[in-house]
Order: structure tokens, then sequence, then C-alpha cells
């Protein structure tokens, strides 16, 4: 089977790949990139585990092509931290405790990131519809919620 | 596993030549109800059409005040159309129940339609708006009203190599509002148990035209004309919003499942009806 040859940027780095029609971004992500902070949690658009974003949208990489990515912006999980530097939103789930076995975290992440990048100063109530699309059986959401709501009050400070 | 092809072509008439020429080919708009059914074995293309390059099928277009939105335009570019929103505030806020945030990055309102779900949740606000989508196939170009293109759960009356291009909501008068609920049993992502859609015109007090569309109650999305003769005339009164749920009632069918039984059911859509039509009034009065 003839593979397809995909031209795409992932995190800033261009990058190329092969892949088969039928594959999924997130198999590229995972099996071809070596890029495996994106998780599989459910395979079905349902949990949230692989929220990339393309082109600035926030998806889940379970529910696209690899084949689509051609010309497009890709962000993952590991574009969040500059180097050692964590992302405001990674130091803080750490220090609220947002996470226990970690699998749901990336998702969460990559996801509460493109909410403070569109809207600096959201309510509880939007950042709850906002990650709805994210499930974790650990923490309850509460810390989560908690995390993203201080690093948004932290980032106005920082811009004011 | 069989050999399967990917092609993602920039205009409508190279998508319609593609499909029309390979048996098996499916259309991709954002993939969120395909590649579930690809992973779950539901359906096996040999060729996958993706239409998202195709500008025509991806934009918004407001032309003498009416819309054409592009069958493959996603959610979240949708819902941040001001002007749509202003217009039309209960389909723009029906394609924004679909999934998560995630989902709404990719799920567009074609697909919705064309997949045909009973319970899919942009359709019966675009029924109830009066809605048409243009389809184009290898004999040409043809409009179709929306409650027209489904024919059964999964079923469309879509011909052999047609393509769903854009959904077109009409102009309307001053005067106008809709709205679309659903019932889950949840606050976000899940199937509507039931849904229904409202779009009224009033005039010095009273409905002067009215649509409305039940979801989820029946094979397909249900234009409910009895419901929407119940309400034109009237001033929305409680005498003319009994008549109008008991019209939504009389018309369903529904399954017995797990999330609702036939009672319950039809029960909701008359519920469903006058609280719609409650938000559609307010919504037409202070435009
Ligand atoms: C987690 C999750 C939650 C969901 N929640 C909801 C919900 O709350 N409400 C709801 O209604 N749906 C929901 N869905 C289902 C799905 O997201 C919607 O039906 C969505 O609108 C489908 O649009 P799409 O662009 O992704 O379609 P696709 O998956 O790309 O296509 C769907 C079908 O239509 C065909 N098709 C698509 N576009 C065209 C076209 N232009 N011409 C001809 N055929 C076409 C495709 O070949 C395919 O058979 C959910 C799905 C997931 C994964
Ligand atoms: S793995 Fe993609 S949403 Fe669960
Ligand atoms: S931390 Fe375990 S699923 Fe969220």
């Amino acid at each position: 089977m003839s593979k397809l040859h995909v031209t795409t940027t992932i995190n800033g780095e261009p990058t190329e790949f092969l892949c088969d029609a039928r594959e999924t971004m997130l198999d590229v992500l995972r099996d071809r990139l070596g890029l495996t902070g994106t998780k599989e949690g459910c395979g079905s658009g349902d949990c949230g585990a692989c929220s990339i974003t393309v082109d600035g949208r926030l998806v889940c990489a379970c529910l696209m092509f690899g084949a689509e990515a051609e010309g497009s912006q890709i962000g993952t999980i590991e574009g969040l931290a500059e180097g050692e530097k964590l992302h405001p939103l990674q130091k803080r789930f750490i220090e609220l405790a947002a996470l226990q076995c970690g699998i749901c975290t990336p998702g969460f992440l990559v996801a509460a990131k493109a909410l403070l990048d569109r809207n600096k100063n959201p309510t509880e109530t939007e950042v709850r519809y906002w990650l709805a699309g994210n499930l974790c059986r650990c923490t309850g959401y509460d810390k989560i919620i908690r995390a993203v709501m201080d690093v948004a009050a932290e980032l106005r400070g920082a811009t004011r | 596993m069989a050999d399967i092809r990917y092609s993602a072509p920039s205009t409508i008439d190279e998508a319609v030549r593609l499909f029309a020429a390979s048996g098996g080919a499916k259309i991709l708009a954002g993939g969120t109800d395909l590649l579930v059914q690809m992973r779950s074995g539901a359906v096996s293309p040999g060729h996958i059409i993706d239409v998202k390059r195709i500008a025509e099928m991806t934009s918004i277009a407001e032309q003498n005040g009416s819309f054409r939105i592009g069958a493959a335009a996603s959610a979240a570019v949708i819902g941040e159309h001001a002007a749509l929103r202003k217009v039309w505030p209960g389909v723009v806020e029906a394609i924004n129940l679909i999934g998560s945030k995630q989902v709404q990055g990719r799920a567009s309102a074609g697909g919705n339609l064309c997949n045909a779900s009973p319970a899919a949740d942009s359709v019966p606000a675009m029924v109830a708006a009066g809605a048409t989508v243009t389809l184009q196939g290898p004999g040409g170009r043809r409009e179709l009203p929306v409650e027209q293109l489904a024919s059964g759960p999964g079923r469309t009356t879509l011909a052999p190599g047609e393509i769903a291009v854009a959904i077109t909501l009409p102009a309307r008068p001053k005067g106008s509002g809709d709205a679309y609920l659903r019932l889950i049993p949840r606050t976000e992502m899940d199937i509507a148990v039931v849904g229904c859609g409202v779009s009224l015109t009033i005039a010095n007090g009273a409905c002067t035209t009215a649509r409305v569309s039940l979801g989820a109650v029946a094979p397909t999305v249900l234009l409910v004309d009895g419901a929407a003769k119940a309400l034109i005339g009237s001033k929305l009164d409680e005498a003319a919003l009994e008549a109008a749920a008991a019209a939504c009632r009389a018309v369903c069918k529904p399954i017995d499942d797990k999330r609702g039984t036939i009672a319950y059911r039809t029960k909701i859509a008359g519920v469903l009806l006058k609280r719609a039509t409650a938000i559609a009034a307010e919504r037409a009065r202070s435009h």
C-alpha cells in the first residue's frame, strides 16, 4: 500500500511524515513521530486525552486523519513548556495536585491553554463547560478547575 | 486490510467527480461521526474525500439577509459568526450543543445532517428555520428542504455521487426569533432524548408565522405542521401553547430505550415545545 507524504508544522517545527490513509493523527503522533505526550483514552472523541490544536482550534487527534495535517499548524502537549521551563498551567497543576495518575493531564493542559489563549477572564462556569470534553477518573475535577482559574488570574496580572 | 485512498480536492466539481467515480467512497467533513464509525467497523470506505479544502464548503456568507453556511464549516466557526448568531440564535445554539469544544472544532452542520441520526441536534433547529440544503451531484445542483434529506436512521435521499454543499437560512422579517432545546440526562456531551426547534414571527402581539420541529421522537426529524398551525394567529396564550404541545405529542413515534420510555419522550416533546416557544417569542419581541 502506497503511503501518503504529509508536510506539516508541529509545535513550530516543520515536520514531514508518511502515513496510511486510515491512520489517525493520534497514531501518527504517537507511533510515527514518537510524540507520546498525547494520550489515547477512548479513540472515539469522548475523553479528550488526545486533545491537540490544529491551526489554533482544539480538536481530538483520534478523530482526525494524519493526512489532514497537510499544511497545517499542529500544537501538542510537547509544545507547552519552553525547554525546561514549564508553562504556568503545568506548574500550577503540580502545585495544586490537579493530577493523580496523569493520563488525562496532557489533554486537560492543551484544552485549558486553548481556552486561556482566547479568553483571559473565564468564569468558573465557562471553564467547566470548556473542559466538559475532558474526562478524569481520579481528581474529581475540582482541583483542575481551581488550577485553571488561578493561572487565568496569574496571566491577567502579568499582562496588566 | 483493504487499500484505502484519501483525497482532498479544492473544488466541488472535483469532489463530485471523485465521489461519483468510486463506489464505496465517503465524504469527510469534520469526521466526528465518520472516524467513530470506521473505528467500530460500521463503515469501511475505500476512498475518503475530504471536503474541508473547498472554500465554498467551509465559509459562511450573508446575502440580503439570508445566510449560506458551507456544509463543512465547523461548529466553532459558526459559533463565532456574530451576525449569524444575532439573526438565528437557535440554530447557532443547536450546532454548538454538538459534543465538546474538541468536537466543535471539527463537527459540521452538513455532517450532522448527512449522518441522518434522528437525534442530530442541529437538524430540528434548521428545519424550524426553514433551511434548505444545496446538493451537487453528477447531474448538477438541486435545492432541498432540510427535512427531506434524511429518510430513516442513517439513511438519506442523497443520489449516488451527491454532496451537500451548503445550507441556506432564509432572510426573515422583523419581530422573528428562534430557539432549540434538547433534554439530556447530563448538562453536556450526551444524546438528545427529545429535541425541539421553534422559529416564529410576531407582529402586533400575534404570531404570524411559525415552524416547529422535533428530534429523537421518530425515525427522522419531524416538521410538525399541526403545532405551527396552533401557534399561528394566536397571542401565544396558554390555550394555543397547549394545542401546539398536543400536536407535538400526537406525532411522536419514539423508541423505548435506556434514555427514555415512549411515554416519557412523548410527554417531554410537549414540554419542550412550550419552553422553546417562550424563548423564541422573547427573542422575537426584542428584535
Ligand atoms: C464525543 C462526541 C459527542 C457528540 N455529541 C453530539 C451531540 O451532542 N449532538 C449531535 O447531534 N451529534 C453529536 N455527535 C455526533 C457528530 O459530532 C455530529 O453528528 C457532527 O455534526 C457530524 O459532523 P462531521 O462534520 O464531523 O461529520 P462527518 O463525520 O465528517 O460525516 C458524517 C456523515 O455524513 C457524511 N457527510 C458529511 N458531510 C457531507 C457532505 N457535505 N455531503 C454528503 N455527505 C456528507 C459523511 O460521509 C458521513 O457519513 C457527537 C460525536 C462525538 C464524537
Ligand atoms: S482518545 Fe480521543 S477523545 Fe478519547
Ligand atoms: S489524573 Fe487520572 S484520569 Fe485524571
